[in-house]
Parts: C-alpha cells; sequence; structure tokens
C-alpha cells in the first residue's frame, strides 16, 4: 500500500471523532468570537496551538484576565497526558528520520492517538506504515478543527443550542469501541473499571487532573494485576 | 488584551504543548525504555480513553447519573455491550450513536 492509501486508512478511522469534534470546533469559534477576541486570534490558536480542551480553558483564562503564567501553566498541566502518549508511542516511532518525529508530535492529539495507536495492536498498522496512517488521521482532524474555528468564528452565533445537540457522543462511542476489544483478561478489566471509578469521582478536579490521576492509577492496577498473574503463572511452571 | 499579550500567550501555550509532545519522540532514537515501563504504558490506551469518556456517561451536571432517563449513559452501555459481544468497531459506534439520539428523542433531554 502506498502512502496515500495509508493517510487515507488513518482519516478513515478518525472520522467518528472528526464528526464528534465539528461542535466544539464551531463552539472554540464563537467562544473566541464572544469574549471580543479578533477571529486571528481563534486561527492562531487553532492552527498552531492546536490543542482542544486547553484552547477551551485558555479563553476562560483570557475573559478572568489571568495573567500570562497562569495561562501557560493551565496549558501545561492539561495537556501533561500527551507525555503518556508520547511514551506509549515511542516504539512504533524510534526508527522514523527526526523530521517526521517532529512532524508526528505537533499531532499527538488525544483523538489521533485513540484512532491510530490500536491500529498496532490489530495489525492495520506497522512500523513501515505506521506514521503514514498517523499522519492521515491528524491532517485529517486537523483540517477540520481549523475550518470549524472559522466558520464558529464567523457565524458561531448563528447555529443556536449547537453544542446541546449531543455530537460529541460519537467520542464516547469511538471510544467505547476502541476499549472493548482490549478487554479479555483480568488486568484490563481492572484498568478499565479503576478508570471508570477514579475518574468519575475526581472529575471535579482543576485543569484536567481527575483525568491524569485516573489514568495512572488506572494503569498502574492493569500493571499490578499483570505482574501478579505472570509471577503465578511462573510459579506454577517451575512446579510441573 | 493588547495584541502583544495575545501573542505572548499563542506563543507560550505553542511551546509547551509541543514541547509536552514531542520532547520524548526527538529522544526516541536514543531511548531506552525500562521493561516494567514497557510493560505498564500498554494499559495507557485503556485507561486513559475510559478515563476521559466515562464522567461523560456517567455524570451530569448535577452529579452521577447512572439513569436509564440519561440517554448519555443509555448510548454508552448500548455501544459497551455491543463491543463486547461482537468486537467490531463500526457496530459498536452505529449502536451507540442510534441508541443515543433514539434516547434523546424519547427522553426529551
Amino acid at each position: 500500500m502506498n502512502l496515500f492509501q495509508n493517510a487515507q486508512r488513518g482519516a478513515l478511522a478518525s472520522i467518528p471523532m472528526i464528526i464528534g469534534g465539528i461542535p466544539f470546533g464551531l463552539l472554540f469559534g464563537s467562544l473566541a468570537a464572544a469574549n471580543d477576541l479578533s477571529i486571528w486570534f481563534a486561527i492562531a490558536m487553532s492552527s498552531i496551538v492546536f490543542a482542544g480542551s486547553a484552547q477551551f480553558v485558555a479563553l476562560g483564562l483570557i475573559a478572568a484576565d489571568a495573567p500570562l503564567w497562569v495561562i501557560i501553566l493551565t496549558t501545561f498541566v492539561v495537556n501533561l497526558r500527551h507525555i503518556l502518549y508520547a511514551a506509549d508511542l515511542l516504539r512504533f516511532v524510534k526508527h522514523l528520520p527526526l523530521k517526521l518525529r517532529l512532524l508526528m508530535g505537533f499531532g499527538l492529539i488525544d483523538e489521533t492517538y485513540a484512532a491510530v495507536r490500536p491500529m498496532f495492536d490489530m495489525g492495520s498498522a506497522d512500523k513501515s506504515n505506521g506514521h503514514q496512517v498517523y499522519i492521515g488521521s491528524f491532517l485529517s482532524f486537523y483540517l477540520m478543527w481549523n475550518i470549524t474555528t472559522i466558520m464558529g468564528a464567523l457565524a458561531g452565533e448563528y447555529i443556536p443550542g449547537l453544542s446541546e445537540w449531543g455530537l460529541e457522543f460519537a467520542m464516547v462511542a469511538t471510544f467505547i469501541g476502541i476499549v472493548t476489544p482490549y478487554l479479555k483478561s483480568a488486568p484490563y478489566w481492572g484498568a478499565f473499571v479503576v478508570a471508570i471509578v477514579c475518574s468519575v469521582l475526581f472529575r471535579d478536579m482543576p485543569n484536567q487532573m481527575g483525568l491524569i490521576v485516573a489514568t495512572l492509577l488506572a494503569v498502574a492496577t492493569g500493571y499490578f494485576l499483570d505482574t501478579m498473574t505472570t509471577n503465578k503463572n511462573a510459579k506454577e511452571t517451575a512446579h510441573v | 488584551m493588547s495584541n502583544v499579550e495575545l501573542l505572548l500567550i499563542i506563543v507560550g501555550m505553542f511551546m509547551v504543548t509541543y514541547g509536552i509532545r514531542v520532547t520524548l519522540f526527538v529522544g526516541a532514537n536514543r531511548a531506552e525504555m525500562p521493561e516494567w515501563l514497557d510493560k505498564a504504558l500498554k494499559f495507557v490506551p485503556v485507561s486513559v480513553l475510559t478515563a476521559i469518556i466515562a464522567p461523560m456517561a456517567l455524570t451530569n451536571d448535577q452529579g452521577l447519573a447512572v439513569s436509564l432517563l440519561n440517554p448519555w449513559f443509555v448510548g454508552a452501555l448500548a455501544a459497551l455491550i455491543t463491543g463486547l459481544v461482537f468486537k467490531r468497531q463500526l457496530l459498536t459506534i452505529c449502536i451507540g450513536v442510534v441508541v443515543f439520539f433514539l434516547m434523546k428523542m424519547v427522553t426529551g433531554n
């Protein structure tokens, strides 16, 4: 398969999340306009920073007249989870030339990680074509994000109640579709249950810290259940 | 806010966002992952994706909303069951979304 076909597969795998992201892009553009920020600021945010949730948080902080360092520190905390994505993807990118890795880093968003990472596990992406699938995914999302930002900034107020339509549910359903194939053994179920309980318990922590804490606890649970079962198996094998 | 301040916000936010995303990738060819970390990282997809959507599906502005009248919960439950039984991603997404919008229409939420 060639570059274009692989990129196309990445884009196709991202379609549900692109649809789910449309209301957020429109909402971001219209909120920026509602806060009297110029359309150029909205465009610069979406095209240069390219970080969905951090962009919304920044709008709130700008409206609250927060100082620059608070906005930047908050952005840092909100985006911390991307370190986990980068660490998890390292094994699939380490052989690639630096230029490609620099480009891929720019596109390391929730949606692309969610769409492409399982493809490595399911065998539909590998070290030879994974980066092409990845770039197809993030470029298609990038295009949507910037177009909807501009549309929102120009016409957001003419789409009444858009945020109540529930288009974001597409993302919920997609993530469930991605997660369920993993749920085959106790360690993955453990991580799944802990992620649910902790993310709900900690959901009121500021700046998505709850998400980060819940993720770390879930990863730790999966890891410990995994080592416990492998140790047990090793002991049983030793006794035979 | 002045234009300079707005420019600094863009530059600063870009630097921390891109920095977080790219730092590990830049050193990727030299990095050697300790074995335990490699083992732990395979639980990241399940953990983070679940942690992102669980509050959306199980809570609303008032708090816990585990109710058959909550379209988010019912849609997510339908998707979860479909995914576990049929293990087909597209089917999971379609059933989840259809159930969600049907529930929204029925309950008027």
